[in-house]
């Protein structure tokens, strides 16, 4: 079987990554760059009610609009209006402005209804509005029951129940969802801004009724997706339809405002646990109910008791459907909300239990890993020494601490991830994968591992991607990139020096020898394949993080102070792209703490803070100093970090701030307002939910 | 209930003012304010531009650029779609996320909440412009010796952003670093290399604190 070199000169390494003087010079091309010769602006006209039925739209006068090319509407009438934001037509046109003007121009017939429901409590009721007329608003989801769990309450010597719960948190990449789409009798092209050129390839050849050959997909760069961008997207069909229409390149790009109501959001929930343990503080009894919404289709699951094994444990959970823009994957799905219920849970009983909270973990979570995670983050961090009682920080700016753990079991690899190397006389290499780089850096861990393998110099190796015509690779979802094409890239450089050994005899072409071993090909490149090999790569990965939070008591403000973070990610194939996604994954979970909320309003149906000046992101004045400790296990193979790096963060803020203030704040985003409740300085904080 | 008509508490509001000129004298008013008005629509006609496209002339990284802009164009939608400068993103277009940021005379601005039409005369400065052949800037080299950057979407306003203050501050601490982002955004979580990258480039080595440790 395949293994890893031992000794390295490249992997584990920081490498810059090869593009980003592309980046910074201004000169790499995203979706939302590409001119294509006589392209038209699109742009969609959204429904302004939560829920209607649309007679009719007449196109007529946009059509007539100076510069419109093309307008289309979205489906057959009448259509039936499900969310605030819903799509109802396009157009294209060759500027910006004459396609506002146009949206402006079409007529659209409706009836408004006013039986929606966008608030998940409301959405229960027996007599609420049903979103759709085919199915309840409330479809029970993932329960289960070992144990005997009544029972097991009654031997426990510390019981506690509390209600914690998540907001709906919207992915909003900076660039938005979008492409450029250009329709010909040869086919279509469509430059995406998406994580999965061949998914996005093969949901626009279903949707236009066209063989996959047909239709390519191009992705050089892209502005980050985090989970919502895995789909050609309505937006995406809509382009390529224009397209045809206008007979011209589309880039139908969506604006911020759309990009916050239709294009994916991660589910809200709301978490009733209760948990008990015996007088030596091991975990007895577990009983969760929990529902939350993904909007108006999709799941609202989460593991419980997440990380925790305990023997007897009830958990009952439900989907509730509401008038809102339907969830999709984002970032660790389900993992974020599912470590800050249980997570939150934990501190509380510890903390009913007179136990340590760290001591708690380390007593209940039996996974080898984290619990060595747990003992060198409690040591760089200084868990000891800093650990006080709940409440007993003083003045009236109190510091408090906490810690929590992940696990992301998903992970892996896609199996069916193959690439070629084009191998020049000259010696130059060029590989070529069919996958894309989101910002994690998949093109450089393509030139370090190729480099390593080859014994030549990352800048040696030119790195083409982000193109169906490419061998196929996977979507970059579930943190499987890297471990998908690094033992893809292995397997293509271990054919390629058997291949320059049978061809031109020279026994070992690495390094030294590659030039002279290249020229041996005499005028034909050759090139090779390779495809992921078993043993190069694996899951899951580990995680903890500590948190150390400064809470001013007067006005509620949360300043984050440290973030320690202690990952396992197998064998580090590039420690500064590593490390960034580390940063990145902190400060998501920092947003998702303490800022990050869709907010809607029960009596219009609308989403209130459709853009950046409501919707609030950690900004460079809010990050925290962010110290990572990686634990190195090479022989583990390759696996993704993307995703347990922010799962965790959440919790450990939140347990950090209950520390300091003596309360728990069992809701997210954890706002001044509920601060301040908490400590019974202003009346209960009643948030609009979803 | 408390009458609260302006009469009731003093002899100046408008209506008794109106009042106490009498008919004839509101009459004249009416007439010369009409002709002022008239004056200045005339006026304002010579010199009003668009709604369609009016020439338009930007110098932007040194070179003078004549483009034909509706004046509803933007700043930004000039240079990305008209010029081919699409290093400026657009990540809101309504001044809330700064990938828009360029350089009008040194001075960072959101390029999406400028008219093309009032950025004429003056320097403008984009991404674009700031390496020297395919050597990078101090700040540019910087960010990529850091890893201050990701998708790299919201890199071209953090790295003039960061360009505008070493201008003005050579010497930046942390805090004016925070400060002069304060108007940026990103979306990866950047943040902590961005710090670090403009503090390399005012000469202030930090060390990102990462260890690696052995499984054992």
């Amino acid at each position: 079987m395949s293994s890893w070199p031992a000794e390295t000169k490249y992997i584990s390494k920081s490498t810059p990554r090869i593009d980003a003087p592309a980046k910074l010079t201004g000169q790499a091309r995203y979706a939302s760059d590409i001119q294509a010769d006589g392209w038209l602006y699109g742009m969609i006209l959204r429904s302004k009610w939560p829920a209607a039925k649309i007679l009719s739209v007449n196109l007529d006068k946009a059509r007539q609009v100076p510069g419109i090319k093309a307008a289309i509407t979205v489906k057959d009438f009448p259509q039936t209006i499900r969310f605030y934001g819903e799509e109802i037509a396009a157009v294209a046109g060759t500027s910006k402005q004459a396609c506002l003007d146009a949206l402006r121009a079409i007529e659209v017939q409706a009836e408004p209804r006013n039986d929606f429901v966008v608030n998940e409590d409301d959405a229960r009721k027996e007599n609420a509005p049903q979103v759709w007329d085919s199915r309840p608003n409330v479809s029970p989801g993932r329960s289960r029951e070992q144990g005997t769990v009544d029972q097991a309450f009654t031997e426990c010597a510390a019981v506690i129940e509390g209600s914690y719960s998540t907001a709906v948190q919207i992915h909003h990449p900076m660039e938005t969802h979008g492409s450029t789409v250009s329709w010909t009798d040869e086919g279509v092209t469509a430059w995406a801004s998406t994580q999965g050129i061949s998914a996005v390839r093969d949901g626009m050849a279903g949707a236009l009724e066209l063989d996959h050959s047909q239709v390519r997909v191009i992705t050089e760069f892209m502005g980050g997706g985090f989970g919502a961008k895995q789909s050609a997207g309505i937006e995406g069909v809509l382009a390529a339809r224009l397209s045809r229409e206008a007979r011209a390149p589309v880039r139908l790009m969506l604006t911020r405002f759309d990009n916050s109501l239709a294009v994916g959001n991660r589910p809200s929930s709301f978490q009733k646990i209760k948990i008990g343990a015996l007088a030596d503080g091991t975990l007895h009894a577990f009983e969760m109910n929990a529902y939350g919404t993904p909007g108006i289709n999709g799941g609202a699951n989460i593991p419980a008791p997440y990380i925790y094994r305990i023997p007897n444990t009830r958990v009952n959970q439900s989907t509730v459907l509401v008038n809102a823009g339907p969830s999709c994957a984002f970032r660790a799905p389900d993992h974020p909300p599912a470590s800050f219920g249980m997570e939150s849970a934990m501190d509380d009983l510890a903390v009913k239990l007179g136990m340590d909270p760290l001591e708690f973990r380390l007593k209940n979570d039996s996974n080898e890993i984290r619990q060595r995670e747990y003992k060198l983050g409690a040591e760089k961090f200084g868990w000891k020494e800093k650990y006080q009682k709940p409440g007993s920080s003083a003045g009236p700016v109190k510091t408090g601490i906490g810690c929590a753990g992940a696990a992301w079991p998903a992970g892996g690899a896609s199996r069916r991830t193959q690439g070629d190397a084009q191998i020049n006389p000259d010696g130059s290499i060029e590989f070529r994968l069919g996958v894309q780089d989101i910002g994690t850096g998949t093109k450089t861990v393509i030139a370090v591992v190729a480099a390593e393998m080859l014994g030549l110099k990352p800048e040696q190796i030119t790195v083409k991607t982000g193109d169906t015509n490419y061998p196929p690779g996977p979507t970059s979802g579930g943190s499987t990139t890297c471990a998908s094409i690094s033992p893809t890239v292995y397997d293509i450089c271990a054919n390629a020096l058997q291949q320059l050994q049978t061809q031109g005899g020279i026994a070992d072409a690495r390094g030294d020898n590659w030039f002279a071993a290249c020229k041996k090909l005499g005028v034909t490149p050759l090139v090779v394949h390779g495809q992921w090999q078993q043993g190069l790569s694996s899951s899951p990965a580990y995680g903890v993080q500590f948190a150390e939070v400064a809470v001013d008591t007067e006005t509620g403000l949360v300043t984050v102070k440290k973030v320690v973070a202690v990952h396992d990610c197998g064998l580090i194939i590039d420690k500064l792209t590593t490390e960034s996604q580390i940063n990145g994954g902190v400060i998501m979970g920092m947003g998702y703490a303490l800022y990050e909320e869709r907010v809607m309003d029960d009596l219009s149906g609308v989403v209130l803070n459709p853009n950046f000046e409501t919707y609030k992101l950690a900004g460079i004045a809010d990050v925290p100093e962010i110290e990572i400790v990686l634990i190195n296990m090479p022989e583990r193979g390759v696996i993704g970090i993307g995703e347990p790096a922010t799962v965790p963060t959440a919790a450990a803020i939140g347990n950090a701030v209950a520390n300091a203030i003596g309360a728990r704040v069992g809701s997210l985003p954890i706002t001044p307002a509920k601060i301040l409740a908490a400590l019974g300085k202003v009346p209960p904080f009643t948030a609009s939910k979803s | 209930m408390k009458n609260t008509e302006p009469e009731k508490f003093g002899a100046h509001s408008r209506r008794t003012f109106l009042k106490s000129l009498g008919t004839v004298a509101a009459t004249a008013a009416t007439a010369q304010v009409q002709s002022v008005a008239a004056e200045l629509e005339k006026a304002n006609a010579e010199k009003t531009a668009g709604p369609g496209a009016v020439p338009v002339t930007l110098t932007v990284d040194g070179k003078n650029l004549k483009l034909m802009l509706e004046p509803r164009v933007t700043l930004l939608d000039a240079l990305r779609n008209y010029a081919g400068y699409t290093g400026a993103k657009e990540g809101c277009d309504r001044a809330t996320c700064g990938a828009c940021t360029v350089l009008l005379d040194g001075l960072p601005i959101y390029s999406c909440q400028k008219l093309a039409i009032e950025a004429q005369g003056v320097e403008i400065t984009t991404v674009e412009g700031l390496a020297t052949g395919s050597k990078l800037s101090p700040v540019q080299q910087a960010f990529l010796d850091a890893d201050a950057l990701m998708c790299g979407y919201c890199t071209p306003g953090f790295v003039m952003s960061v360009t505008a203050l070493l201008k003005k501050n050579p010497h930046p601490n942390a805090d004016d670093v925070k400060h002069a982002c304060a108007g940026n955004t990103c979306r990866c979580g950047t943040h902590p290399r961005i710090l670090q990258a403009a503090l390399k480039a005012a000469g202030v080595e930090t060390a990102g604190k990462t260890e690696v440790i052995d499984y054992v």
